[in-house]
């Protein structure tokens, strides 16, 4: 296939997935910030800024972090390359450009949450309730994409890299959540965890969607050590990082067969792969959790690169 | 002006024979269904995404032309001769530019003025003595047909560059045979839907002798910001053809090759939907960014075939338009079936002189003007602008042509009052490959909307209808 095409439906499942990701990230900061003051962070909305990994380009348009000015930036502001609006309007673009190689479903899907942004999100958002309901829209967007694209695309180089942009963008997205959080996930003997904390624990959870995993996992009260675990080390939980490089590794190996040829790609995707397979949480608290996470977010940041390099230049 | 001429109910007012099923089904009907079904087929293009983009304005960046569901009705009869003229032109197309690129004998026979072809901007001296495969220059060709009553077909325009629209035709027929099944269970339409075949055949058939195997094809879009770009991708996946922009080509050893995830592939034949001047920046303009470098010496060593080929601007160029009957007679030994609309030459003194003196009866458009941009329609000009177009026009007599205001025959579309007659053109698809000439019977039907206008042009207003040829 045309290398442009292939870097379309890569950067293309990446925006609908950053575009759930930033959803998620400021439902769950709703939700912290709803509670009495006691148990809530006191800069939960700053963070939610970390989290998307755009604090500094904030503060070049904004003084304070609070509700409306960080919901704005991060969910509709044209300023910012990867505000939810910005997403999904890079997806329209890409789809466009490459819409022989998406089936009906997904144009439809992508194509008609371009329309409704336009026509039913285009004015000021009054109250929380309202933007709950986008947040729901963008959420369902991002399901309707992804279910479209597992049960309708062919199964050819097409949806591998369609996939391979996804999985590379969930990596991030889980790595920076964990990266702005890490330290309340340290197991330090004396601290027990109070009810602010709690919250912040179940609102990390929430953000990847996994507080009722965690549960069935566990089968325990949330244990900071273990929510790392979860999201670093655990791959039936399909946001953790391990099961994110599970799937970039098969579909790297597919496309590898069906060229006849595998390349730095393959080896770099099965390198994190393998790391992530044989550590432990530990020997991660160990060597420091902050340098593992940080180690393997440029990791990840390189994969895109060579995969750029090996496929889409 | 003259009554127009109804293609529903003829001068008399009778109700002609190829919609008389339409007339019964239309009072059966009551006229909240044909607005209910109007509403519902906006919604499929939208959700297509089936749009146009209008060059200047902003807010407007994706429009969907205006759909109406009244199909506009042609005889087997019609057709026949329409598509007999069609072949003659297109044929002699061909013949002009392979003459003009090689011996001349047109010039040498002083049918056609030598500055009109050396003076033109759309002459390319790079395709001097260039031959190209089975000497075919315009394998499509979007010929506009007008008609002012029930005998006479002109040609409007010649359109042997990149000519748009067929995804209407083939779209408008999906939507309304799945809006009106019953409406078509009661005619015997022509289908229109193996275009993509024809086209895809057409294109393999002139690929070059260097080729390997089965000829690689590929459709050059300019890219998403061309207001055709839907209808690119609509091509290419019709025809199974990769969709590239100039950055995904790269010319090596005067080959083209396309940039894929494995490595590079040959293109053999470019259906190329890109104007000539930003083909090839070492050729053409040096500022394009669309086309691909060293394009043109690939092209000129036989390693790709372009279609259209470069060069056919010198064919559908208005002024060279008006040579068309003595182009036709000169080639073919025959008369022209087709008629062509009067045309004043600007450039000649006596024209110019003449067309100063009834600029406000007269149609003038720009020579190299297309989309009726940059037109003036004297009947419908304020005087302001007949003064303002009257000094761009002495300034460059040799840029404008003048037509009559022709009375173009209407056809019923549905408005919120019923049924009212709109100024119609036609827009039919002449595909031409190494063994034959061919027609899908059919066509683009553009309508202007607004009462009394005879402006059909999307960019300014108009619509589409299907368009239906009735098989015998």
């Amino acid at each position: 296939m045309l290398s442009r095409t292939a870097e379309n439906l890569y950067w293309l499942a990446r925006y609908v997935e950053r575009a759930e990701y930033l959803a998620r990230t400021i439902e769950a900061t709703l939700r912290a910030t709803s509670l009495p003051s006691t148990y809530v962070g006191k800069n939960e909305w700053e963070s939610a800024l970390l989290t998307a990994g755009i604090g500094d380009s904030f503060y070049q348009h904004y003084e304070v972090a609070d509700e409306p000015a960080v919901v704005e930036y991060l969910a509709f502001s044209p300023a910012n390359p990867s505000s939810i609006r910005n997403c999904i309007e890079a997806a329209r673009l890409n789809s466009r450009s490459v819409r022989t190689a998406l089936t009906t479903e997904m144009w439809d899907t992508i194509n008609g949450a371009w329309i409704e942004l336009q026509q039913t999100w285009s004015g000021l958002i009054k109250n929380r309730e309202e933007l709950m309901g986008f947040l729901r829209f963008v959420q369902e967007t991002s399901l309707r994409f992804d279910g479209s694209a597992y049960r309708t695309m062919l199964r050819n180089d097409a949806y591998w890299f369609s996939r391979l942009g996804l999985h590379l963008e969930r990596a991030d997205n889980t790595a920076r959540i964990l990266d702005v959080k890490y330290h309340m996930l340290l197991p330090e003997a004396e601290h027990v965890g109070g009810p602010l904390d709690y919250y912040q624990w179940t609102s990390i959870l929430r953000s990847v969607s996994a507080l009722t995993a965690y549960h069935w996992v566990y089968r325990e009260t949330l244990k900071p050590w273990l929510i790392a675990d979860l999201l670093i080390l655990n791959n039936s939980l399909p946001r953790s990082l391990a099961s994110c490089y599970e799937n970039l590794v098969r579909n790297l190996d597919q496309i590898g067969v069906a060229y006849g040829r595998q390349g730095p790609a393959q080896r770099h995707a099965r390198g994190i792969r393998n790391r992530l397979e044989h550590s432990h949480m530990d020997d991660i608290f160990q060597r420091g959790l902050h340098e593992f996470i940080e180690e393997f977010i440029g990791d990840n940041n390189r994969l895109g690169e060579i995969i750029g390099k090996q496929y889409l230049i | 002006m003259a009554v127009a001429f109804d293609e529903m109910f003829g001068p008399d007012g009778a109700l002609r024979p190829a919609y008389k099923e339409l007339a019964l089904w239309l009072k059966e009907t009551p006229p909240d269904a044909l607005e209910y079904r109007r509403k519902e087929a906006e919604l499929l293009f939208r959700r297509i995404g089936i749009t146009f983009a209008v060059y200047g304005d902003a807010e407007a960046q994706e429009r969907l032309i205006p759909f109406d569901v009244v199909p506009r009705i042609i005889s087997a009869k019609e057709w026949t001769l329409l598509e007999k003229g069609l072949k003659q032109r297109v044929k002699a197309l061909n013949l002009f530019l392979r003459d003009i690129y090689h011996g001349r004998d047109i010039l040498r026979a002083n049918i056609i003025p030598d500055d009109l072809i050396f003076q033109n901007p759309v002459f390319r001296p790079e395709m001097n003595g260039q031959d190209v495969p089975h000497d075919i220059y315009v394998h499509i060709a979007g010929v506009d047909i007008v008609r002012d009553d029930a005998e006479q077909f002109y040609v409007l325009e010649d359109n042997a560059r990149t000519p748009s629209g067929v995804s209407y035709m083939l779209e408008n027929r999906e939507i309304m045979m799945r809006l009106f099944p019953d409406l078509f269970a009661r005619h015997r339409v022509a289908p229109v839907e193996n275009y993509p075949d024809v086209l895809l055949a057409a294109l393999r058939s002139v690929a070059p002798d260097t080729a390997a195997g089965e000829p690689s094809v590929a459709l050059l879009t300019p890219g998403i910001y061309n207001s055709a770009y839907y209808e690119h991708s609509f091509l290419a996946d019709k025809l199974g053809i990769e969709l590239v922009e100039g950055r995904d080509l790269v010319v090596k050893n005067e080959e083209v090759f396309m940039r894929t995830t494995e490595g590079l592939k040959r293109v053999d034949v470019m259906y190329r939907r890109l104007d000539d001047d930003f083909l090839d920046p070492l050729t053409f303009r040096p500022d394009s960014l669309l086309g691909v470098p060293g394009l043109m010496s690939a092209y000129m060593a036989g390693n790709i075939t372009l279609a259209n080929a470069v060069g056919t601007g010198i064919s559908d160029d208005k002024a060279v338009y008006s040579y068309m009957p003595e182009i036709v007679r000169f080639y073919l030994s025959e008369e022209p079936i087709l008629k062509n609309v009067p045309t004043w030459r600007c450039r000649e003194p006596k024209d110019l002189t003449y067309v100063l003196e009834h600029l406000h009866e007269l149609v003038v458009k720009e020579v190299h003007g297309s989309g009726g941009y940059g037109m003036l329609i004297g009947p419908a000009s304020t005087k302001d602008m007949i003064a303002a177009f009257r000094d761009k026009l002495k300034a460059h007599p040799e840029g404008f042509i003048a037509q009559p205001t022709l009375a173009l025959s209407t056809c019923p579309i549905a408005t919120e009052k019923g049924l009212a007659p709109r100024h119609v053109d036609l827009r039919p698809f002449v595909l031409t490959g190494r063994e034959h000439t061919t027609i899908v019977p059919g066509g683009l039907t553009r309508v202007a909307l607004k009462e009394g206008s005879l402006v059909v042009n999307s960019s300014q207003g108009g619509g589409t209808k299907d368009t239906w040829v009735l098989d015998g």
